[in-house]
Order: structure tokens, then sequence, then C-alpha cells
């Protein structure tokens, strides 16, 4: 009998550290793979044009601009940390400004019936417009670049947000309603327990795309506006005619962008709920 | 005990659809008693839902009127707790929560928080589910969910307990199961009350009383039956009992018939012109003892 009961007891324990050693392996094969792919191409580009650097000098330009991220010798010489700040910092003003107004309306607009025929034709009419088209506007109003890129940002994010929070209040199932009914919850109580954590996962969504489309056209309206930003350091070096820190730049807002659509995917699972 | 705990008076409800009004429920007229079991029993779209949407108050009769405790039931309030169908549980809070959110809604201004924590997880023992107290909804299976469903609506102590064919999405052996915890908690608590439902079987179980719905549109009530069995019930002893088998034919030969020929009662009922509410349960109960085919009392 002891025989018979002691193999179960070893067996979990010997694979388990390999199962996820293989897990870890199986997950990072296929980006590795890409990420090779990625970088063949491009040498095989710089192969043949002559004026695109290859991935090694990039590289090698990169760890030279990630030295000193942080330094600040003149205004046309700042660090890539201050530059990627200050694009961050943008989008985080326009976005936030856009989701004070946008989240109320978003809910407003899913509430009444009246209030979405009167809104929808207008965001229909003004969601496809670029974003910045709406910068001269912006530099006209506020007479400065900071604020008017702060602007392009606001009107981009704002549909997205709307949109997602309208739909996602229309979408609250009659069930949780009624039971909100049944208990008489006060209003707030409705709002707190069952308007918002219904319409939460809705809101990120929307705030995932608004962030995404904020990212994009921040380093446009940078390269228009001037002043500090990864747009603009870009726009910079184009003028120094230095292609390996454009393709730097290139690389560091794709990272940028990456990550957070990254957190806030994470974010939205956090705050997602399985229907029961 | 109150003989018109809840009463419904010459209750009506018409919907103005595309198509000019429609009548859904018409005449309706039923007292149940404080502690009494009622059954809502008919075909599906006989309006049996919109009855006890009317008696939770989430929908206004269009005619008549609707008291609960001698008040008049002007719209849905936690004296009345209903029991979903679909068990309505909120997904982003766990069983507990689900509960503590009634518990604080009914006696937050009378209690504190460890008293209100306490209720929630009595309510919780009580079907058996202290265990699970911290899972969310999508965690647990159907019965277990359905089961908080009705600890959230005891939990408030209401006066009225209204059920929304609480096990019609469940398999057999848990519904069962899940009846015979009904029958249990429901003798325990003494509460009121008032289940929709489309099996025969359900309704006599646990009923006192099943309101036999006539098909819609303009459904009404068809007829009252008496199920004069003792309590406490066992599901396996009612299995050859033949009070059980005869109140089981009853209704199914009332439902049985309006499948044929829903107006089948139409002319008959013509010359019988005795409103249903005095149908007396003596009556019926003669009926059923001498197994009679029971008469049709529908009101035109």
């Amino acid at each position: 009998m002891d025989t018979l009961a002691a193999p179960p007891a070893t067996r979990p324990s010997n694979p388990s550290w390999l199962n996820r050693a293989a897990g870890v392996f199986a997950a990072c094969a296929g980006p590795a793979a890409g990420g090779a792919m990625l970088v063949i191409a491009w040498q095989l580009i710089s192969l043949r044009i002559p004026e695109i650097p290859g991935p090694w000098p990039t590289l090698a330009s990169a760890i030279q601009v990630f030295e000193h991220p942080f330094h600040r010798t003149g205004p046309n010489d700042v660090g890539m940390g201050w530059n990627i700040l200050a694009s961050l910092g943008r989008v985080a003003m326009g976005f936030l400004l856009a989701a004070a107004v946008g989240i109320p309306t978003g809910f407003l607009i899913g509430r009444f019936k009246t209030l979405n025929a009167i809104c929808s034709p207008v965001i229909s009419l003004l969601r496809p417009v670029s974003p910045l088209a709406w910068l001269p506007l912006g530099l006209l109003l506020f007479r400065a670049a900071n604020p008017a890129a702060i602007w392009a940002i606001f009107i981009c994010s704002i549909w997205p947000i709307i949109i997602n929070t309208a739909d996602g209040v229309r979408r609250i199932p009659q069930d949780y309603l009624n039971v909100a009914r049944v208990l008489n919850l006060s209003e707030w109580k409705v709002f707190k327990s069952i308007l918002l954590p219904s319409v939460l996962p809705y809101l990120i969504t929307g705030t995932r795309l608004s962030i995404g489309t904020a990212w994009l056209v921040i380093v446009a309206a940078e390269m228009l506006t001037g002043g500090t930003g990864i747009g603009f350091w870009l726009w910079d070096e184009w003028n120094n005619m230095n292609v390996e820190h454009i393709l730097v730049a290139v690389f560091v807002i794709g990272v940028v962008g990456m990550l957070l659509d990254a957190a806030l995917l994470a974010l939205g699972r956090r705050y997602s709920h399985k229907e029961g | 005990m109150n003989d018109k705990y809840v009463s419904i008076e010459y209750a009506g409800q018409t919907f103005d659809t595309r198509n000019g009004p429609f009548v859904a429920l018409r005449d309706i007229n039923l007292a149940v008693r404080q502690g009494e079991f009622v059954s809502l029993i008919g075909h599906s779209g006989c309006g049996k839902s919109t009855l006890l949407n009317l008696i939770a108050g989430l929908a206004q009769p269009t005619e008549g009127v609707l008291l609960c405790a001698g008040r008049e039931i002007k719209g849905p309030g936690p004296d009345r707790a209903m029991v979903f169908q679909n068990h309505s549980l909120l997904p982003w809070l766990s069983c507990f929560q689900n509960v503590y959110l009634a518990v604080e809604r009914v006696f937050s201004k009378t209690e504190n928080k460890r008293q209100l924590r306490a209720r929630t997880s009595a309510a919780l023992n009580m079907v058996g589910l202290r265990h699970a107290e911290h899972k969310l909804p999508h965690e647990i299976s159907g019965g277990m969910k359905q089961r908080v469903g009705i600890a959230r609506a005891l939990a408030i102590e209401p006066k009225v307990l209204l059920l929304d064919e609480p096990f019609g999405a469940l398999d057999s052996l848990t519904r069962a199961h899940l009846q015979d915890e009904l029958l249990r908690i429901v003798a325990s608590t003494g509460t009121t009350a008032i289940m929709v439902t489309h099996d025969v079987d359900e309704a006599v179980l646990l009923s006192d009383r099943i309101v036999m719905l006539s098909n819609g549109p303009a459904a009404t009530i068809g007829e009252i039956l008496d199920v004069p069995l003792p309590r406490p019930r066992n599901r396996l002893a009612l299995v050859g009992d033949p009070g059980y088998a005869s109140c089981h034919a009853a209704v199914m030969r009332f439902l049985h018939q309006r499948r044929v020929d829903p107006r089948a009662s139409v002319e008959p009922a013509a010359t019988l012109v005795a409103p249903q509410t005095k149908t007396t349960e003596a009556g019926h109960m003669e009926r059923m003892e001498r197994n009679e085919n029971p008469t049709v009392v529908e009101a035109s």
C-alpha cells in the first residue's frame, strides 16, 4: 500500500517549474521571431539604401541618446526623458479635460433619447475631422503653442469617450435596474453600485481608443508647434539630417504607445466583469 | 392573520402598441392571506409575469387597484422583495456584497455595520452558502446563484416574497433541491409568497392555492385551486398521495383544455356568472374530493 501511495505525491512537484519554463518559452517565441524578422528586413533595406542607417548604428545612437535622459543644456538640447515626459504631459492634460467633459456627456446622451437625437448628428459630423485640422483654431483661440496642442488632444480624445460611455449606459441590462427599483436604492447608490460598474468596461475601451489616437496626434501636433516633446525632437533631428535619431524617435514613439495600450488593457481586464 | 394581506381588485393592464391598445390582463380579483403561498400558473404569454410585476410595483395597472398590507401599491419597494428568473445578481459584487446591498438599504437607519453584516451572513447561511459568500456570481453554479437571489430577497424581511419562475432555468435535480429548500425556508420564516411558474408539480408541491390564468390576450383568473395537503410536505411521500394526484390532475386538465381550445370556456362561462372571488375554498375542496372536473369560472 505504501508503494502505491508514494508516486502521486512526488509527481506534481517535478514538472511544475519545467511546465512554467516551457510556457514562458512558448509565449516568447512568437514575439522573438517577429522581432528578428523586423531586424533582418531593416538590415536588408539599409544595405540597399545607404541613407537609411542599419540596426547596429541606430542601436549605438540610441544608447548615446539614453545615456543622459534628463540633461538640459539648452532650449534645443533637452534629454530624451524630458521630451517623452513633455509629450505624455500634454496627452494627459488633453485627455483629462476630454474625460471631464466626455464622461458626463456620454452618461447624459446614453440616458436621455432626446439628447441623443440632438447630439448624434453633431458628433457624426465632427468626429471624422482630423484633430490636426483643429490646431489652427486652437492657436487662434489660445495664441500659444502648448495649449493649442492640448486642445488638439482634447478634440480627438473626446469622441471615443462620449460614444463608448453612451453605448455602455444604453446597454445596462434592465434586470440590474429592476433590482435597483425593487430595493428603492437612492440615485447615488444606483450610480455607484450599478451604473458605474456596468459602464466601466465600455468607458475603459473608450479611453484606450482615445489615448491611442492622442498619442498619434501629439507627435504631429508637436512637429507643427515646436518647443519640446518627442514630435518636436523628431522634426528637429530631420532638420539636422540625423536619420539615426529619427529612427530612434520612431522606436521610442512605438514603445511608449505600446506601453500605454498595455497599461489600459490591463486596467480594462481588472475592471471587466464576467456576466454571471 | 390578515385574510387580505395582498389584495388585487378589478386590476387590468392595457399596453399601448403600434396596432392600438393591447389588453394583457382584465378583471383580476385576488386576495392573499398573510403567510400563504400562492402560485400563478398559465401558458406562456398569459400575463402571469405582468401580474407579478403589478404586485411588485414595477408596472402600474391601467384599471383597478392593488393593495399590500392595507396600502395601495404605487411603486416598487423592499416590502415586496423579488426573486428574478435569471437571478439578476450584480456580476461585479460578491455573493455577500449582493445581499449586503439590499440589507444596507433596508436596515442601515436602525442598525450598525456589524448587525448588517450579521444579517447578511445569516441570510446566506439560511440558503447554505456561507462558504461561497466571497465568490463572484460567475464563479458559482446556476442553482447557487438562484439561492443567493433568494437570500437577497429574504434578508430584507419582506412582507411578501415575489418569485418570477425562480427555478425555470435550472436542471430538474437542482430545481427539486431548491424547491425543498424553499419549502423549508418559507415554513420557518412564515413569509407570504406569490410565485409565477409553469411547472405543475412545483405549483402543487409548494402552494396553498394555485391561481390558474386563462390564455391571453385579455387574460384573467380562470380558476383557483386549493391544495389541502398537510405541511410539512415531503416530495417522496407525496408521490403516491391521492390528494396530490387529484390537485395535479385538476391543474393539468385546466391547462390542457386551454391549449386545445383557448376559447373553450367562454361559452359555459357566460352561463356561470359567479365571479371568481365568490368561489369558496370549501367548494373547491369538495369538488376535489369528489374528483370532479373543476368548474371553470370566468367572468366575461
